[in-house]
């Protein structure tokens, strides 16, 4: 799969409104859904601070609003603030996604000053155990706090997002009465989405429908109780794809509106595509204009030329582009087919199986495969 | 303050920020990672909200901008009322 199928042509594709500047595979915690690649510890090589520079100036040219700075944890740039005060010079509105470890009241406060507009600090569970657990550090929770209220304390607006799975589900209520005593203004509960690491530990992950219903009923419980009281606290509930019938529509359309940089210069489509069997340019040696309207990668799966069946002929192909390329390609082998989410693929079945497994799973969290060095050393080297 | 409000001063809400993107030829509402692309009249509307102006001044101000529309006044109270429900904007 080298040659470019999909039908997009410059005039047809929008600009990317969303860039998301992947600083760095570094990162103290060691989340096991992370959604780095596995095999992260082979690319240590990361783009300079010009080299950024270069990039957030071409993406902002071309029309693109939004910026992430993620990872990893961006917060080990050294370079963080430069890069914050070029980009806000530009006219980005800056998003740091960060775990909050390596955070400091100084830093708020400086990145304030550079201009970043908002924080958005994880956090992996509604108790120190849970969460330290879960993140693989023993002093992560305590330093997430204080920099939950650093943050709110500078002006900035909170949000606040937890990564729900089987091991955290039954906290809802615990998670949520956290969010409102900070204050957050924006709480995003995201269900694991099963690529990277949380691929390789989805049995051990996914919650079963009967948590996850009761999940649901309890998030909708609080946000009508916030609504009444006048709260402008927002919940954002990411409901995991493994339970539905039809796919989502995957980063709005391959190539689309997301642009992403990974800490090696290779431009995606999403944060995961590498994982794809597709060569994807580098920003080093390929303009992102370039790269966005003209290049192999990004071309592949624009338009629906390229759909087999059942996509080619469903009339639904307009709303979900038939669904995720990702998804496809890791649970079939073939990331042409319609997601496996679709009740309409012939691979359905591997959503199937893998609700009934989160029926019976017993695996505990010492059982994951946690997301570090060592670890990822394996995968490349096997 | 009087009955509809006329007195009442709107200010963008803490994280939001408005701008013109000359890409999507557009006035558009920049928040922790969203964004919403403004019509001409929400645009209008919106680059009068500065923290400092009440509902009357801003009012004043676009029927100089767009003299031959009718009665601004309804249209600017229903678009700032039905921000704030949106979290967009609050009145100080």
């Amino acid at each position: 799969m080298t040659a470019a199928k999909g039908t997009g042509t410059s005039t047809q594709v929008g600009p990317p409104l969303w860039l998301l500047a992947e600083l760095t595979y570094r990162c103290p915690l060691q989340c096991p859904y992370c959604s780095n690649p596995l095999d992260f510890a082979q690319s240590e090589q990361e783009l300079s601070t010009e080299q950024w520079f270069s990039v957030l100036r071409q993406g902002r040219e071309m029309g693109a609003a939004q910026l992430g700075f993620s990872g990893g944890e961006p917060l080990v740039r050294p370079d963080l603030p430069e890069l914050i005060a070029e980009a806000r010079n530009l006219g980005y509105y800056t998003n740091l996604i960060t775990s909050g470890l390596g955070l400091t009241d100084a830093k708020v406060d400086a990145f304030a000053e550079a201009g970043l507009d908002h924080i958005q600090i994880s956090f992996q569970a509604s108790d120190p155990e849970l969460n330290n657990a879960v993140a693989g550090s023993r002093k992560a929770f305590e330093q997430k706090l204080a920099m939950a209220e650093a943050v709110k304390s500078a002006g900035y607006p909170m949000v606040l997002n937890f990564v729900i799975h089987r091991h955290n589900i039954h906290q809802m209520p615990d998670i949520l009465d956290l969010c409102e005593r900070l204050g957050a203004d924006y709480v995003e509960l995201a269900t694991c989405q099963y690529y990277g690491w949380a691929f390789r530990n989805r049995e051990g992950l996914m919650p079963s429908l009967a948590q996850l219903t009761k999940a649901e009923a309890e998030v909708n419980e609080a946000r009508e109780r916030l609504q009444a009281s006048g709260s402008a606290m927002k919940l954002i509930f990411v409901t995991p794809d493994y339970y539905e019938e039809r796919p989502k529509a995957c980063m709005n359309g391959w190539g689309s509106l997301f642009l992403t940089v990974a800490p090696d210069g290779t431009a995606l489509p999403c944060h995961s595509a590498r994982l794809l069997p597709i060569d994807f340019p580098k920003v080093q040696s390929t303009s992102l204009k370039e790269i966005w309207y003209d290049s192999p990668g990004f071309n592949h799966y624009r338009g629906d030329t390229w759909m087999p069946e059942p996509c080619r002929s469903c009339d639904e192909k307009g709303k979900d582009f038939g669904g995720c390329r990702c998804q496809a390609y890791l649970l079939t082998g073939n990331a042409d087919n319609a997601d496996p989410v679709c009740s309409k693929s012939a691979h359905h079945d591997r959503i199937l199986a893998a609700r009934r497994a989160a029926d019976h799973a017993t695996a505990g969290l010492d059982d994951l495969v946690y997301r570090n060095v060592k670890n990822s050393r394996l995968f490349f080297r096997s | 303050m009087s009955e509809d409000g006329a007195s009442r001063i709107p200010r963008l809400r803490r994280g939001f920020r408005f701008q013109w993107e000359p890409v999507q030829s557009c006035h558009v509402l920049l928040y922790p990672e969203g964004m919403v692309k403004l019509n001409d009249s929400a645009g209008a509307i919106l680059g009068e909200v500065d923290g400092q102006r009440n509902v009357d001044l801003i009012v004043a101000s676009l029927q100089l901008k767009f003299p031959d529309e009718n009665d601004l006044g309804a249209d600017v109270r229903e678009f700032l009322n039905d921000a704030v429900q949106r979290h967009w904007i609050e009145w100080l």
